[in-house]
């Protein structure tokens, strides 16, 4: 039977490592392994091909604490979601969203099932191959050619030599009652090392040790103070190729991005002759008058009111008191640095020249600042004229209204 | 050699000698052939040539940005979320097959299952890229991982998106730890039968060291076991979460209470077409004809049939509940999606999904591999449609009518639909050259002469 393996060593025959014997089907591995349970043997072992129905009787294999350590691992999963969850977004940076509280059971139960499932999970693969003693590279068994039947259509018992009540003899002989198909002295592999290969333990430990490096820089970065930029590997738009307005650029001779137009030119459309129109003067005083350019009509007065109330309400309020609602909100905060917008309606502005009301539009005053950039020059006009009309409404008096109308009131 | 059968220990059983050398053999042998059948390498060369475009297309997409595809405002999400539910909802019969089936001791399933859940691994891998790639920065998706980082900032977890991310890695992880341990007996099998060094190395490395004793298996059956337990709940909160997406959005038409169950049961139902599709083929090329029957073809036609009712069921009770609800805008979304622009997307989904499997009735039918294989390929076809419908017509007439929109896709979109089976195929194609592709020691553990009382002449 020996003939099937060549000695380990040069130095003699290996010891004995066990008596291996094969079978053919599972009802005779089955028998067998009831008979060297019950002669009492603890260090053995069955090999199959496939899991054999009811074999863990009849080898006397007691109930696994797998489930145990699946179930440990499981209520550590759904302890890691409860807490990650709970401290990221409850505590740690509370970020109001749609109006979701910061903490709520159902909107986190989600990812308290799936860490659940994933640690159990992997903890299963893990568990299984560490309580099955894998990855095992070696084993004396490989060496022998009949064994590698073990994963493809055969059955063998294998009794260890080292077990207590090993004997070569008589156990040879327990195991022939079992009528095997064959039996076989296994020895003890001399050729391979239990020991890792020196090789492998350096690249594990260099591999350990270049695994912390990342780990070490990024602790070294959050407490050392550094004054460049952050290392951002993909710019995204962080950095354009272009000039911004403002900005020094050494390609023009005044070092300038913007230019400046040449001297005596104009761009189309500004020319802006029209000194009444554009800057609401009348010969160096403030016109008292519209801008023939501009024309008094129904559709300028409905404009006018629209404008108004785009870009004048939020401070000056629709009946033009002052009293819009950002002049209200800073009322109320009452930070001492708030000008209050000015009351349109009273005799000052009522007096006011419209050339200098265009003015102030234009340009700002005090906190006010220049809507010209903003509006249209007809625009500002139309605006003007809504307002005069809404002057005139405010200092109405009764003489105003027709005679049939006074009585109404 | 000598070197080889000193290496290799192997002693081929006699042929014809016992059921589990057989069954080793038919399995073994498709590895261990020193060239795979003609089909194969043209099937590997399409489907290289396919993933060299998918790759280009995410390469272009990538440098240009999202513009290169047709997605606009409002149809924000199109082609690339449609193949990402497609991909995932193939990912499901897998796990279905390994745990569901596992758990009601269906045992036909050791057939089918080690390639269901390949194809549910490559499927995953598929899915996973479109969410990668459509958030238009595709190298900053680790923003939804809770890493400490320089912005101080967490995810938000109160966020079906967020979800989504835990659930599809989740599932792409304990699908591969349940198809990696199903493997390990495999694995030594390939080991052990071995002839040349860097088979036997290789395939060594992987099986650990798996030697088959009892005392392991123990160990090892109860983790299958718990890992089957575990993976059902998974299977079925995968696609819920996925329709959560749409769901707990305030859209007619994804705003819907239907929708987990609806997408659990469409996964299932498209998963299975592409498994009879895969298995088709693989049992004719591959000669596995005695171990993936005409009965395991006739059985997932069946699951076919059920799952096809399901989904029936499903797009009819959107209808009723469109109407029930008397919600003007629901109603709107559905007349509209059978009757407005899309007519043709929604028809198209109505024949393959809930016509074509009604075929399955005739015996004759469910049991020809060419109808099997045809019916498959339609059901795949109408399951990405009905995706396309469920996104692209409820966005494309959203609350304000001023922003109607009709999407229409660019060569880049249907590029990269196309590439991603490309990717699918690469990898299964390797699957079925390197890898077991039949569960040998499950197959052989229901092979009647694998219990002992059989023995008994």
């Amino acid at each position: 039977m020996s003939d099937a393996h060549e000695p380990k060593t040069e130095t003699g025959p290996a010891p004995l490592h066990g008596i291996l014997a094969e079978y053919a089907t599972p009802t005779e591995i089955l028998a067998a392994s009831r008979k060297i349970r019950d002669a009492g043997f603890s260090r053995w072992d069955t090999y199959t091909p496939f899991p054999v129905h009811g074999i863990d009787k009849a080898m006397g294999i007691r109930m696994t604490i797998l489930p145990w350590i699946v179930l440990g691992a499981g209520l550590c999963g759904l302890a890691t979601a409860i807490l990650l969850q709970w401290w990221t977004n409850a505590y740690d940076y509370r970020w109001l969203v749609s109006g979701k509280p910061f903490w709520s059971i159902p909107a986190n139960v989600p990812i308290m099932f799936e860490l659940t499932v994933l640690f159990a999970g992997l903890t299963t693969l893990v568990a299984m191959l560490v309580l099955n003693n894998l990855p095992f590279p070696s084993h004396p068994l490989d060496h022998i050619r009949r064994f590698a039947r073990s994963t493809d259509d055969r059955f063998f018992l294998f009794v260890e030599a080292a077990d207590p009540k090993f004997d070569e003899d008589s156990t040879k002989t327990l195991l022939e009652g079992t009528h095997p198909h064959a039996i076989e002295n296994v020895l003890e592999d001399r050729k391979t090392s239990d020991a890792l290969p020196v090789g492998i333990i350096y690249g594990l430990v260099i591999m350990t040790v270049a695994s912390a490096v990342p780990f070490a820089l990024a602790a070294k970065a959050r407490y050392t103070l550094s004054r460049s930029p952050r290392i951002h590997i993909i710019q995204d738009m962080d950095a354009q190729p272009k000039y911004k307005a403002q900005r020094e650029n050494p390609v023009f001779s005044d070092g300038r991005s913007t230019r400046v137009p040449d001297a005596e030119t104009v761009a189309v459309g500004e020319l802006h002759e029209d000194d009444h129109f554009y800057r609401g003067k009348d010969n160096g005083a403030w016109a008292r008058t519209f801008p023939p350019a501009f024309r008094v009509d129904e559709v300028a007065m409905d404009r006018g009111q629209q404008r108004f109330g785009i870009y004048c309400t939020p401070c000056h309020g629709f009946g033009g008191e002052g009293n819009g609602m950002v002049a209200k909100r800073a009322e109320e905060l009452a930070q001492g640095t708030w000008t209050p917008p000015s009351n349109l309606t009273d005799a000052r502005i009522r007096n006011m020249p419209v050339g200098e009301l265009f003015n102030t539009i234009t340009n700002g005053i005090r906190n006010m600042p220049a809507y010209g950039p903003q509006i249209p020059t007809s625009d500002r006009w139309a605006i003007i004229l809504y307002l005069r009309a809404l002057e005139r409404a405010r200092a109405a008096t009764l003489a105003d209204l027709e005679p049939a109308e006074r009585t109404g009131l | 050699m000598a070197a080889a059968t000193d290496l290799n220990p192997f002693v081929p059983a006699p042929a014809g000698d016992n059921a589990f050398a057989r069954i080793t053999d038919n399995v073994s042998r498709i590895a261990e052939a020193e060239r795979p059948p003609r089909a194969w390498y043209i099937a590997f060369g399409v489907a290289l040539t396919m993933l060299t475009v998918f790759l280009g297309a995410i390469g272009w997409l990538v440098w240009n940005g999202i513009g290169v595809w047709g997605n606009q405002i409002p149809v924000a999400w199109a082609f690339d979320i449609v193949n990402f539910v497609f991909w995932i909802g193939i990912g499901h019969a897998g796990t279905l097959i390994s745990a569901i089936l596992f758990l009601l001791r269906q045992s036909w399933r050791t057939a089918i299952n080690r390639f269901a859940e390949a194809m549910t691994i490559f499927a995953v891998i598929c899915a996973g890229i479109f969410p990668g790639i459509h958030i238009g920065r595709p190298w900053l998706p680790y923003y939804m991982m809770p890493i400490p980082n320089q912005m101080d900032m967490w995810p938000q977890f109160r966020s079906p998106l967020e979800w989504d991310i835990f659930a599809v890695s989740t599932y792409a992880t304990i699908s591969i730890v349940f198809w990696y341990m199903g493997m390990i007996p495999d694995f030594a099998t390939f080991r052990d039968r071995a002839t040349t060094f860097w088979r036997r190395f290789a395939y060594g490395i992987v099986a650990m060291g798996w030697r088959g004793s009892s005392r392991q298996w123990h160990r090892y059956e109860r983790a299958y076991l718990l890992l089957a337990a575990l993976a059902t709940p998974l299977v079925l909160s995968v696609h819920s979460v996925v329709s959560f997406d749409f769901a707990t959005a305030q859209l007619p038409g994804w705003h819907t209470t239907i929708f987990p169950p609806y997408f659990v049961a469409g996964a299932i139902f498209g998963g299975f077409a592409m498994v009879v599709l895969l298995a088709v083929p693989a049992r004719q090329f591959f000669g596995l004809k005695r171990i993936i029957q005409i009965k395991h073809l006739e059985l997932m036609n069946k699951v076919l049939i059920a799952t096809g009712l399901l989904v029936g069921y499903a797009y009819g009770m959107e209808f009723f509940v469109a109407w029930y609800s008397g919600n003007s805008y629901e109603g709107f979304t559905f007349i509209n999606r059978a009757f407005g622009q899309y007519y043709w997307a929604y028809w198209t989904m109505i024949t393959c999904n809930v016509l074509a499997p009604q075929l399955h009735w005739f015996k004759k039918i469910r049991t020809s591999p060419l109808a099997t294989l045809l019916i498959g390929m339609v059901i795949n076809v109408g399951m990405w449609f009905e995706r396309f419908v469920i996104i692209s017509t409820s966005l494309a007439r959203d609350f304000l009518p001023s922003s109607w929109n009709y999407y229409i896709p660019t060569t880049i979109d249907y590029l990269t639909l196309g590439g991603s089976f490309g990717l699918f195929f690469t990898l299964f194609l390797l699957f079925c050259r390197y890898l077991p592709m039949v569960a040998m020691a499950e197959v052989k553990s229901i092979h009647p002469s694998a219990h002992a009382h059989a023995e008994h002449h």
